[in-house]
């Protein structure tokens, strides 16, 4: 595998990992990697850094964030952008 | 509640369209419902991107305030087409609170800086494989807050394609959509930013005590 190939299956590593090459390209990958420990070693941790990644996640808040008064605050804005939307509305059908 | 992709589950599992049918046909108490739901998710979405609850909220608030005010305008065929916009009206806030803020600036990340080098021989040089990480809490929760600490690290652009895609698991189409990008272009910054926080593994095997503990 010349060098070139070598920065192209490299480019193409996460796509290996998620299972989104085609079968041509996956049996060259296959292929080259089955003798390749440095290879081998790189995609066994990058796979390993992936997981760690899914792992990593926030914890979401258990309760809000927001006081029951700056809540009601949004609910006025979603509620006044319902009025504005039928005012809208009205006088697309009924111009002055 | 650990791990995005859980609560990204949790949330398409709700069924979030439903919710918002019914605060639009003017249910009681459903916009309540639909906020709370709202709430989780764009918080902690914002938490793995800003990295600081008090920049989380203020994307939160942000993203809350825009959504509410353009959701009576809208139509969505089903949860899935709702997500990736509220992600969409998330990713502008937590862009606008970036400029407000001095994040890590944005550059490009060139493939060449992550390429393994080759040795004497012009083989490819050896390279440690730390996948097979003992059964330690301890050290996994580390590796865990590692991780978050890199994604920080990340300019911008990548940081947003990996959260979504691996953080949140959204599929790539998804994270297109939201994004405004291609799906080719997903693919290129998610490798890429994949490949920075594996070279800060990496580092951390080699000259942390995670090395000493392995």
């Amino acid at each position: 595998m010349d060098q070139l190939n070598c920065r192209e299956m490299f480019e193409r590593l996460s796509e290996y990992i998620d299972g989104e090459l085609d079968a041509r390209l996956l049996e060259c990958f296959d292929e080259h990697t089955r003798d390749c420990e440095p290879c081998q070693a790189f995609i066994a941790t990058l796979r390993k850094t992936v997981e760690l990644c899914r792992e990593s996640g926030s914890d979401a808040p258990a309760q809000s964030l927001f006081s029951p008064e700056e809540i009601e605050a949004f609910k006025e804005a979603y509620e006044q952008a319902v009025l504005d939307l039928s005012d809208n509305a009205r006088s697309e059908n009924h111009p002055a | 509640m650990r791990g995005a992709g859980k609560g990204y589950k949790q949330f398409m599992e709700a069924d979030p369209i439903n919710f918002l049918n019914e605060m639009k046909a003017g249910k009681p108490g459903a916009f309540e419902r639909f906020f709370a739901l709202v709430e989780k998710r764009v918080f902690a979405f914002g938490l793995k991107v800003c990295g600081q609850v008090e920049d989380a909220k203020d994307t939160l608030q942000e993203t809350l305030l825009s959504a509410f005010k353009a959701l009576p305008n809208l139509e969505f065929k089903d949860s899935k087409a709702l997500n990736v916009w509220l992600y969409k009206v998330a990713k502008n806030s937590c862009l606008m609170m970036r400029r407000k803020n001095k994040y890590q600036p944005d550059r490009e990340l060139s493939l060449d800086e992550f390429m393994p080098g080759r040795g004497n021989e012009g083989a490819p040089k050896e390279i440690p494989d730390w996948s097979n990480l003992p059964d330690d809490a301890l050290l996994k929760e580390e590796l865990r807050e590692l991780v978050r600490r890199a994604t920080l690290a990340l300019p911008a652009q990548y940081r947003l394609v990996l959260v979504m895609r691996d953080m949140e698991q959204l599929s790539t189409k998804e994270v297109a959509e939201a994004l405004e990008i291609s799906e080719q272009n997903v693919k290129i910054r998610l490798h890429r930013a994949r490949l920075f926080l594996r070279q800060e593994l990496e580092r951390y095997f080699k000259e942390g005590d995670g090395a000493a503990r392995h």
